[in-house]
């Protein structure tokens, strides 16, 4: 008798497709939140399979800080012109500027916090009801007891203790007015998964990711870009490192890693070495240990 | 680099009491299994230390949210993910407290295998019948009964066996396929990944080697040809003008191209022109696929509908009989109408009778409670406003399955498993 076996990364791919499809059949006016990272490319690839040969059929919302990577907004740029998608992007100096978020003083200023802002406005400007977005439950472990479906009330609120219960392949993305879903397709990959999927597959990759020269500050055991966005302490000083980032976000909090990996490979025997969670280089996350389980609640993706 | 083209899937879940040690078994899996990093380890080094233990507590590894260790609780279910170079493995991880019957439902939805902790100290409880009777209702095939604790009754043999031979006379009531027993220590390592030095006397193998091996392949159903229409793909481009592909995830059966298949409601046959992906038009697509597919003719079909094979159908009707869990604090009202998700299908149901509930301890069926309430079983008779095509869940969980959602709150109320 024949077999038949999907391999695990086949299996998660399958998984992702038809929570993207669902997403796209239950709601009016989905979108995928696009950070540039490799989490969101590989939701847009995914999004790409979905829907093939049609294009996809809903736009991605990028919430730039301001604060970016050149490189990410030339691939995002790049990306959206190859497969003919719409973009809204959602500026948080606007929401500086208007008033409804404060900018943070200080050596650690961010603006990672007031991205929440920004997104949940531009959520209710463009009337979204789902927005999809590349988190992992492997990442942290507020993020471990999300739904595929991850209902938000009206204030655009999680609340991790009434969550709906998710059975079989069943999704409920039932709503009342005003209310909204936040929609996790790839919840069941982790880092590696990850990294061998975008091999399997071929997708190219920002620049970031791989081994290159950059002025960095080390502070807090972590390396971060030196920019024009960061304020120095005296005793700071950039040093010209070899690095690469296993994580892209907000130039302020993403730090970087010492590596030569210059291919997805070479990535991968890396991240297959190495003993840190990634999440461990986000400044972020190490405000408290219970940051992320904070912002989540407030609405932040 | 591990080789991921041979790995397979494995998702299963954990249940136990509070206390069993369930969260020590899982740390223990991710500590040895070389998936938990070190940032993880200083931060529960850290906390070991400071609740003044002279050893790791590995339980604080699946430690989850404020708002649970304030209340020194776990709220609800968390998943988890380790990866040895076999086998991927996903673990549903449930809580054992008051709102264990549902969050284990929850969690046993999607298993292959589920994992109940008995203390070799008090050997089956109450809780371990109640754990076995759910993971048979939700037709998990493999059962795995790790007796745990053995360093605290002098690695025994005859305890082990004592509780071994209770779980086969409580067992043989229950429809499981595949029964494991395994004595381990979680916290000493016993036979979790490492073989134990301290019982000679067990000649099977460790918990990892089983999770390992046990043989998932027959769990899908690749006989009954299953296609529920998830999705319409019409690009209305150029380059595809006339395209009308419709969009699913296989629920069973194995579709090739030329097959001659037969789509409900409507019942009009014809053959499958192509299956497409991404990746290019494949020869063959079965369960858990996600996939396109185009037929000869121009039939009407939209979400919702159902392609089958002519000679293989589901059952159609608008009464159903199913064994539902209650998942909600709001109880179930008879006099109400409840949205129902089944497949890819929405349609209103009313509950037209409850015959009995179950008594999940003991298995007897209550006739004359009829009061259904949160963690509650029940057997119950549906009416739904249009027909479902539908296969008994013990025969195929994906068309077998089905939830209600509260029309009101919108919050989903049930878990249904069609008979």
């Amino acid at each position: 008798m024949e077999t038949y076996n999907l391999n695990y990364i086949k299996e998660l791919e399958a998984e992702s497709i038809f929570i993207i499809r669902e997403v796209a059949a239950q709601f009016q006016r989905p979108a995928l939140l696009f950070s540039g990272g490799k989490d969101s490319i590989i939701m847009t690839h995914l999004a790409r399979k979905a829907f093939y040969p049609a294009k996809i059929p809903f736009p991605l919302i990028h919430i730039d800080t301001g604060h970016n990577f050149e490189e990410t907004l030339i691939y995002r740029d790049n990306l959206v012109k190859e497969i003919n998608v719409n973009i809204i992007v959602g500026l948080v100096q606007e929401s500086i500027d208007s008033g409804k978020a404060t900018e943070e003083k200080g050596f650690n200023a961010s603006r990672n916090l007031l991205q929440t802002v920004t997104l949940l406005d531009t959520l209710e400007e463009h009337k979204i009801d789902a927005a999809m977005g590349g988190a992992r439950r492997d990442e942290e472990k507020a993020r471990a007891k999300e739904r595929f479906f991850s209902h938000r009330d009206e204030f655009g609120q999680w609340d991790p203790k009434n969550q709906r219960p998710e059975l079989w392949n069943l999704l409920n993305g039932k709503k009342n007015p005003g209310e909204h879903f936040r929609v996790f397709p790839i919840s069941n990959w982790t880092e590696m998964d990850v990294w061998q999927y975008l091999h399997m597959e071929k997708i190219e990759l920002p620049s970031l990711y791989f081994t290159h020269e950059r002025l960095c500050i080390r502070r807090n055991g972590t390396l971060l870009a030196h920019s024009d966005y960061l304020n120095l302490r005296d005793t700071e000083k950039p040093e010209m490192l070899q690095v690469r980032f296993r994580t892209i976000g907000d130039m302020t909090c993403t730090g970087a890693v010492l590596s030569t990996a210059n291919t997805v490979e070479e990535i991968i025997s890396e991240v297959a070495a190495t003993r840190q969670t990634e999440r461990g280089t986000r400044e972020d996350d190490k405000r408290s240990d219970s940051a992320m389980e904070d912002r989540k609640k407030e609405g932040y993706f | 680099m591990l080789n991921y083209k041979a790995n397979e899937l494995l998702r299963f879940t954990t249940a136990g009491s509070v206390d069993d040690g369930k969260s020590t078994l899982i740390g223990r899996l991710l500590y040895d299994s070389k998936a938990i990093f070190e940032d993880q380890l200083e931060s529960v080094k850290k906390t070991s230390e400071s609740r003044g233990f002279d050893y790791l507590d590995l339980s604080l590894f699946t430690d989850g949210l404020r708002a649970e260790r304030e209340q020194s609780i776990t709220i609800d279910v968390a998943y988890r993910y380790f990866a040895t170079p076999k086998r991927k493995f996903i673990i549903a991880d449930t809580p054992g407290h008051i709102q264990y019957t549902r969050n284990m439902v929850t969690g046993a939805s999607t298993a292959n295998l589920a994992i109940i902790l008995v203390d070799a100290r008090h050997g089956v409880v109450e809780q371990t019948c109640r754990h076995s009777l759910i993971a048979s209702l939700l037709k998990i095939n493999h059962i795995v009964i790790c007796v745990n604790k053995m360093d605290l009754v002098d690695y025994s043999q005859e305890v082990y066996d004592k509780i071994v031979s209770d779980y086969k006379t409580f067992a043989s009531k229950l429809e499981v396929r595949d029964i494991h027993f395994l004595p381990i220590s979680a916290l000493k390592g016993d036979n979790v990944v490492e073989r134990s030095e301290n019982m000679d006397w067990y000649e099977g193998s460790t918990l990892l080697y089983l999770l390992e091996n046990v043989h998932i392949g027959s769990d899908n159903n690749h006989i009954d040809c299953r296609f529920p229409v998830q999705y319409v793909i019409r690009p209305q481009s150029d380059d595809h003008h006339d395209y009308r592909g419709y969009a699913g995830r296989i629920a069973s059966g194995v579709f090739k191209p030329g097959d001659e298949v037969c789509v409900l409601p409507s019942g009009f046959s014809s053959r499958i022109k192509s299956i497409d992906t991404f990746d290019g038009k494949i020869d063959e697509a079965f369960a858990p696929m996600s996939v396109t597919i185009t037929l000869e003719d121009e039939i009407d079909i939209s979400r919702g509908d159902m392609i089958v094979r002519v000679h293989n159908q589901p059952k159609t009707g608008q009464d159903i009989e199913v064994i539902i869990c209650w998942l909600n604090s709001k109880p179930l009202n008879q006099n109400t109408k409840y949205l129902l998700m089944h497949t890819t299908k929405d349609v209103k149901a009313i509950i037209k009778e409850i015959n009995y509930k179950i008594d999940i301890n003991t298995l007897h069926r209550l006739e004359e409670d009829k009061d259904i309430g949160m963690n509650d079983i029940a057997r119950i008779r549906l009416r739904t406003t249009l027909p479902l095509f539908y296969d008994s869940y013990s025969k195929n969980r994906n068309t077998g399955s089905l939830i209600l959602i509260d029309e009101g709150t919108k919050e989903t109320v049930a878990a249904g498993m069609i008979i």
